[in-house]
């Protein structure tokens, strides 16, 4: 198979209320920041592809409104509804296709501008559910219940992530909220959904992220290092959640088992140096390492107290803080995926990691994690 | 960014995403409602093929990606497989419900699949993993999920 490197990352800050800038506004800034770090302009890019979702935007069609932001005009332009990572994969086989070299993926939102819990809401089954008044942060807390009964995580453990995270955040700029804080401001924190608390949850947040792939012919014509593409697949569980076991992830095991086998990895736990998970709540870190098999069944949060995951540890995960320090949903996997880019570049600043030869990105779509995309990049092609 | 927006407060502009929609509810979630409202009874489909019963009822199996065949009436007692409670009054929160609300995953006796639902009549603090429950039916029936009222302990 033709081969396909990242050639190019730009990022907003991420912020709680983005007033002064609007969604179109937000993507001329990562877009041109993209290019930069790209050493291209806009005429370089062959197409694109935005990454929205109607309901948050407040508009349908929303990703049609970015477009001449984004340097889309008369040019292909497509749309993903969904997670970034799942806009990135779309823009990789664009890349791949043979009808472009260079692809520009976007992805933005803005949570402040809408009231998350009756958007969250409605991704559930109009028919026999929405009615209930469920949204995401209570269908997260039922799986977070779910997964500590399983597994006899403890909230002290669950405490940690937010604590080592937020703690990195305070090493990066685009972070949202860098905080030092302690198990027991966690753990004292209001509890929103049993058995989450306020600070076990990631923060409504704005932001646009954008990244540059291009086919393996012109990934060295640029000025940037290019960072390849090993291995990528996503996978899904069925749409309604009492379907599915929900202490297990099974589509998160398929979709990292062939991401693995795509990148020739056999052995995940030794072979990956530095991960950025879809944090949106602390649970899920531990549950995820778990079940991509980064982690034994049961045993990330002992492996967390044992500092791990910690910048210098064994494993760093979310070292750029991860969405628990900033939630641009959507965007949200862009992030993860400009952040371990940056750490195998060798610039990711203040959170840069000792080894970063091989790196995982992970994202989300559905509600409780119905969807995964696990992508392995490296710095050798 | 540049000096020319110094000083300006940013407008604000107050709207609302508000278009009537109706849901087409299908054959299956018809029939199941209309026995959930007119004879207390809970309905679902079964695969054919791997033999799982579906709650709520679906015309194809995930699974199998075929057609479910038949009904079965399941049992209005389950096994609380997780739950939550809301602290705070989300705003997708019903009018009728103050927090703290429970909701739990029900999987009824002769369903292999959970029923999404409340659970009420117990304290936040006595729901546990694994608990009977048996559903409570409302007085005022009219075809919708929440002809249920919620889910009671089991005594």
């Amino acid at each position: 198979m033709d081969r396909a490197a990242i050639i190019g990352v730009g990022m907003t800050k991420i912020e709680k209320a983005k007033v002064g800038e609007t969604f179109a506004d937000m993507a001329w800034e990562a877009v041109n920041k993209a290019l930069a770090d790209a050493g291209m302009n806009i005429d370089d890019i062959d197409n694109v592809v935005t990454t929205s979702s109607d309901f948050w935007d407040g508009r349908t069609i929303s990703c049609m409104a970015v477009g001449d932001a984004s340097g889309a005009a008369h040019k292909n332009v497509s749309c993903v509804e969904g997670d970034g990572t799942y806009g990135a994969f779309y823009g990789m086989t664009r890349s791949l296709s043979g009808s472009y070299k260079t692809t520009l993926i976007t992805g933005h939102s803005k949570g402040s501008q809408s009231v998350s819990s009756l958007i969250t809401n409605s991704a559930f089954d109009p028919i026999y559910e929405r009615s209930l008044g469920m949204d995401m942060v209570t269908a997260c807390a039922m799986q977070a219940r779910s997964y500590m009964h399983r597994t006899k995580t403890t909230p002290e453990q669950l405490a940690m992530v937010s604590v080592k995270n937020h703690g990195n955040a305070m090493k990066n700029p685009l972070a949202q909220l860098p905080m030092k804080i302690t198990m027991d401001d966690v753990l004292k924190s209001e509890m929103v959904a049993d058995p989450l608390h306020k600070l076990d949850c990631s923060p409504v947040s704005d932001g646009c992220a954008a990244v540059i792939i291009a086919h393996e012919s012109v990934a060295a014509k640029f000025k940037q290092k290019p960072v390849w593409i090993k291995g990528v697949s996503f996978c899904a569980d069925s749409f309604f959640f009492g379907d599915r076991d929900l202490s297990r992830v099974r589509s998160l095991t398929e979709a990292a088992k062939k991401a693995y086998a795509m990148a020739g990895i056999k052995d995940p736990k030794k072979e990956i140096d530095v991960a950025e998970l879809y944090d949106a709540f602390t649970y899920q870190e531990l549950m995820w390492l778990e079940e991509m098999g980064l982690a034994d069944e049961a045993a990330a949060g002992k492996l967390l107290e044992k500092g791990e995951y910690n910048i210098d540890g064994r494993l760093p995960v979310n070292a750029s803080g991860g969405l628990l320090s900033g939630h641009p949903v959507i965007a949200a996997g862009l992030y993860s995926m400009a952040a371990v880019v940056r750490q195998i570049r060798g610039d990711a600043g203040g959170f840069q990691v000792k080894k970063a030869k091989t790196g995982l990105v992970h994202g989300v779509n559905g509600l409780s994690g119905q969807s995964h995309c696990v992508w392995i990049l490296d710095k050798d092609k | 960014m540049s000096d020319q927006f110094k000083g300006i407060e940013p407008m604000v502009y107050n709207s609302k995403i508000n278009v009537p929609y109706s849901w087409w509810a299908g054959d299956t979630a018809t029939k199941f409602f209309i026995t959930l409202r007119d004879e207390k009874k809970i309905l679902g489909t079964k695969c054919n093929s791997c033999n799982k019963v579906f709650i709520p009822p679906r015309k194809v199996c995930p699974t199998c990606f075929t057609e479910n065949a038949g009904w079965v009436s399941v049992s209005d007692e389950g096994t609380v497989l997780t739950f939550t409670v809301a602290r705070f009054q989300f705003a997708a929160i019903p009018h009728d419900k103050k927090v703290p609300v429970i909701w739990g995953l029900i999987k009824l006796d002769g369903a292999d699949t959970a029923l999404l639902h409340y659970l009420g009549e117990v304290k936040p603090e006595d729901v546990t993993i694994g608990m009977r429950v048996k559903a409570v039916f409302s007085e005022a029936r009219k075809g919708t999920i929440r002809d249920i009222s919620h889910f009671k302990p089991v005594k």
